[in-house]
């Protein structure tokens, strides 16, 4: 707990530093080029940047803590609302990309392992080394050009056709969710149709990952003394891989699909730019290149902060899966 | 070679080498043939020796200028005159991308001898130092492992403006913790051995057994990790040139030539479909030169 | 005389190499009775490969031959895996050496003993639980439903052995292969364990192959004792005849063991001949067969 606490410190540290060192003077933003001196030294103070540093960060913390990013220079609003309503967007995209990874990615490492050197293994062993050298946004570029311009299969860029936009109450703020609880069926589908092959790009580099981890732990585990009691009881080697191996290696899978989780949160920025997805990482690219440094690191916290609570939530989980922890 | 009636085969891969350059040399050559029954990694390690050599000779090598352009013959498909075709400005694709590979190949250089020797630096400092200067350094590689990689690279890029150098010193500044991590594991495992005591009683201060001793024993398993990381190294390179962050226009920055081309994507596939190809291809190389090197240097760490 | 319950001849275990073929075992052949058997060797000699190729767990690129490989009568040599599988744990079983690694570590104990029974007796839950009660309780654990719901990370070394003994012994198989069952339990714990071990095979009738390295150990707890070197046979005795040994290397055995009665300085240091490796057997070859000959 403790260290987690530091880290969170460490990130509002160094959020802090990159908001106080960037070029961009943040008070010309707030009173614009052509306000008086006096003008700009009453924004100067009531910005609190005559106190000193320290008193700042303490300040800063304060903010962060109460949920307080400042307010957009772009969009007008205050930093927190803005995520409130964009995150949801990335949230779904990342959810739908790690149980597609999840989905195919574990079967696939579990049968590269038992049948190692096989065609299966060989098969993994390319999606994996193809995943890891291939730049996401080109294969999503690629993807919308096969997928939706040539032989239209799926919705085009953004969450949702244009005639379906704000038509399904939000709940949750995940349209798929959302208009399953509207029972509004053509919704979904047009939801759907948008969400999924952005979210198969995210699945496609979660798969590599989960896959290879996957398989590795599972050389492992076969490889145990256990697995040789598990045989000689007469097992079928189904029931020696899933029911003994997979189960000592869903242990440490929990933390790998936490990371990956957390890593398509993150990998969704250039995701969600190639689809026109008004998720997080668009936003903050936009305000980043809006020089809207405000809305950028309220981005960046908010990122870091779901990382830190993968981090926690997959210790919690190991403590509550394996017995030994106990 | 000096002795005779050997070949330069037996006397590298000789059992009992008479001099420490005759020993060293021959776990250089057992190393290359381990490398070399690696089919896959000799394949990575050509198309490398193929990009070094084509951004070397770029000048002379591709047909056109990367900033002529054309206007005339804009977004024309690939042809004989135009191999891979031209951009929104006419400019020739493939002269472009020749060009291009002397900035990637600067990117992902810099970073990859930067973020090393940072990881390198603070990783043994730690191990070796110990107490709390350790716990100290750790901590804040922690601090910096907990981050969003890309998103961090942004916010600085951000902060110091949009321009080559900073994208590297982002992207560095981003890739070190892993290799503070891991040299500070090796540090640990050599910092009681004999050898350290022995070198330590003949007066070596600790900045000496820092740069002789522990330094040369970290670096083999850092290099493994370089060249499993450079794919990784590429790709997050081309995702801030592809988000404007990187090299400015019109240099051709092969991420930067994926965004020019994304708004034709759909009725002229070919801007963004080649350099796009261009970056999978020398991260693919990257990747299984990786593998080959771990073979050889680390044969007991799998891809993690 | 009944017929053995396994009948072994000339077994050989291949592994293909890079320098060309490797043979692990060369040529075993026995008969086991309802009896102790020991086999006896230093590592490498073959002898826990052995015990594994009768189970059928040598796997590819390992390869396993014989002239003859019987359970009472019927050829238990590559087999097909669905029909070894009723073979392994319900007829043949086996007991490994370190129970902190021979036991799954994320399954209860109890699900791990049932799991072995309901395999291959059926059978409702309920039953199978009282069975494995009665199986801790026969290998002398108390608070054996305490036990059940523990995982093995919870038990000493000697609890682990004494469970694994129970959950092979749980489907009531015929013959039991123990390799090195004792090596690595503390000195204090071997004795009970082996007692335990004994009691339930005697009275199961069963017949035991008890792999060690441990010649004393062996001849104190067995009726006859195989001496392995190099993938071979080199000699086979009776546990009582032991001292009436022929062959240079268990003469060698045992003169490696330290006598209370007859201290010496320096213990001596066996050494090794090359002929032992091709060498047949001594003694008659029917010495390999049941006591009464077939």
């Amino acid at each position: 707990m403790l260290s987690l606490a530091l880290t969170l410190l460490g990130l509002l540290l160094v959020t802090f530093i990159i908001g106080r060192v960037m070029p961009i003077d943040p008070v010309l933003k707030v009173v614009g080029d052509r306000a008086s001196q006096a003008q700009y030294e009453a924004a100067y103070q009531a910005m609190g940047l005559d106190k000193p540093l320290v008193v700042q960060f303490f300040g800063y913390i304060g903010d962060v803590l109460t949920g307080n990013f400042g307010r957009s220079i772009s969009t007008g609003q205050l930093v927190i609302d803005d995520i409130r309503h964009v995150f949801p967007a990335t949230l779904e995209l990342a959810t739908l990309g790690t149980l597609i990874g999840v989905s195919i990615g574990v079967p696939l490492g579990v049968i590269a392992a038992a049948r190692r050197g096989g065609i299966i293994d060989q098969v993994a062993r390319v999606v994996a080394l193809v995943g890891y050298s291939m730049p996401i946004f080109w294969l999503g570029l690629m993807g919308l050009l096969v997928f939706y311009g040539i032989l239209g299969w799926v919705g085009g860029p953004g969450r949702q056709g244009i005639i379906f936009d704000g038509m399904v109450p939000s709940v949750t703020g995940l349209i798929l969710v959302d208009s399953l609880i509207a029972g509004d069926w053509a919704a979904f589908r047009d939801a759907f149709s948008h969400i999924i092959l952005p979210a198969s790009l995210l699945g496609y580099f979660s798969l590599a990952y989960i896959s290879r981890m996957t398989r590795s732990f599972m050389l492992e585990q076969l490889g145990a003394e256990y697995i040789t009691t598990a045989r000689v009881k007469g097992l079928s080697e189904g029931a020696v891989i899933w029911r003994h191996a997979f189960r000592n290696i869903s242990i440490p899978l929990v933390t790998v699909i936490a990371l990956s989780f957390g890593s398509l949160l993150e990998g969704s920025v250039l995701t969600e730019i190639i689809f026109s997805w008004p998720g997080l990482g668009q936003y903050i690219t936009k305000s980043l290149l809006a020089g809207d440094m405000s809305a950028v690191l309220g981005g960046t916290i908010v990122v870091g902060v779901c990382f830190i609570a993968l981090n926690l939530l997959s210790d919690l989980l190991y403590r509550v899966l394996d017995p030994r922890s106990k | 070679m000096s002795v005779t009636g050997m070949t330069r085969r037996e006397w590298l891969l000789s059992d009992a080498p008479l001099t420490r350059r005759q020993a060293r040399l021959g776990a250089l050559y057992q190393g290359w043939l381990t490398f070399r029954a690696n089919k896959l990694a000799m394949f990575g390690l050509v198309i490398l020796i193929l990009l070094i050599g084509m951004a070397i000779l770029a000048p002379w090598i591709a047909p056109q200028s990367p900033f002529a352009q054309n206007l005339a013959g804009r977004l024309a498909p690939p042809s004989a005159e135009h191999w891979l075709g031209t951009d929104a400005l006419g400019r020739d694709i493939l002269s472009r991308l020749i060009h291009g590979s002397r900035i990637t190949l600067f990117i992902v250089g810099t970073v990859a001898l930067i973020a090393p020797i940072i990881g390198l630096f603070i990783g043994t400092v730690a191990g070796f130092a110990g107490g709390w200067i350790d716990q100290v350094l750790m901590r804040i590689t922690d601090i910096f492992l907990a981050f969003p990689k890309l998103i961090l690279a942004l916010a600085f890029v951000a902060a110091l403006g949009p321009s080559i150098g900073n994208a590297v010193l982002a992207l560095a500044l981003t890739a070190w913790p892993p290799y503070a991590r891991l040299a500070r594991a090796e540090t640990l495992t050599v910092r009681n051995a004999d050898f350290i005591a022995a070198a330590r009683l003949q007066g070596a201060g600790p900045m000496r057994l820092l740069v002789r001793h522990i330094w040369p024993l970290c670096i083999s398993s850092l290099i493994v990790r370089v060249a499993l990381d450079m794919a990784g190294i590429i790709l997050s390179a081309a995702g801030l040139g592809f988000l404007g962050l990187g090299a400015q226009p019109p240099m051709p920055e092969w991420g930067a030539m994926i965004s020019d081309g994304r708004a034709y994507i759909l009725d002229f596939w070919w801007v963004a479909a080649m350099p796009g190809l261009a970056i999978f291809i020398v991260s693919l190389a990257f990747n299984l030169l990786g593998d080959g090197l771990r073979d050889v240097l680390d044969p007991k760490g799998d891809k993690s | 005389m009944t017929d053995p319950l396994l009948s072994v001849r000339n077994l050989r275990v291949t592994f293909a190499t890079r320098q060309g073929e490797f043979q692990a075992v060369r040529g075993v052949g026995f008969d086991l009775g309802r009896e102790r058997l020991g086999v006896v060797g230093e590592s490498g000699s073959g002898k826990s490969m052995t015990g594994r190729a009768i189970l059928g767990l040598v796997r590819p690129p390992g390869r396993v031959t014989a002239d003859r490989m019987e359970l009472e009568g019927q050829s238990i040599l590559n087999l097909s895996e669905r029909k070894m599988r009723r073979i392994r744990g319900s007829r043949i079983s086996m007991v490994m050496q370190d129970p902190k690694f021979s036991l799954n570590p994320v399954m209860t104990i109890g699900d791990q003993i049932i799991e072995a029974y309901r395999l291959h007796a059926g059978g409702a839950k309920g039953q199978a639980r009282q069975k494995a009660l009665d199986m801790l309780a026969a290998v002398q654990i108390r608070e054996p439903e305490r036990v059940m719901a523990a995982y093995p990370h919870e038990m000493s070394g000697g609890m682990g052995q004494r469970i694994m003994i129970a959950m092979m012994l749980a489907p009531d198989p015929e013959i039991l292969i123990a390799d090195e069952p004792t090596s690595a339990l503390d000195v204090s714990v071997r004795t009970e364990v082996l007692n335990i071990l004994d009691r339930l095979v005697r009275d199961r009738g069963m017949g035991l192959i008890f792999i060690s390295h441990d010649l004393n150990l062996v001849a104190q707890f067995c009726d006859r004792v195989l001496i392995m070197y190099a993938g071979r046979i080199v000699e086979t005795l009776s546990a009582r005849t032991l001292h009436e040994a022929r062959h240079p290397y268990t003469q060698g055995l045992l003169n490696s063991l330290p006598r209370l009665d007859a201290p010496v300085d320096r213990l001596p240091v066996l050494p090794r001949q090359d002929s032992w490796r091709d060498g047949g057997p001594v003694g008659e070859s029917l010495e390999t067969d049941l006591p009464g000959g077939l």
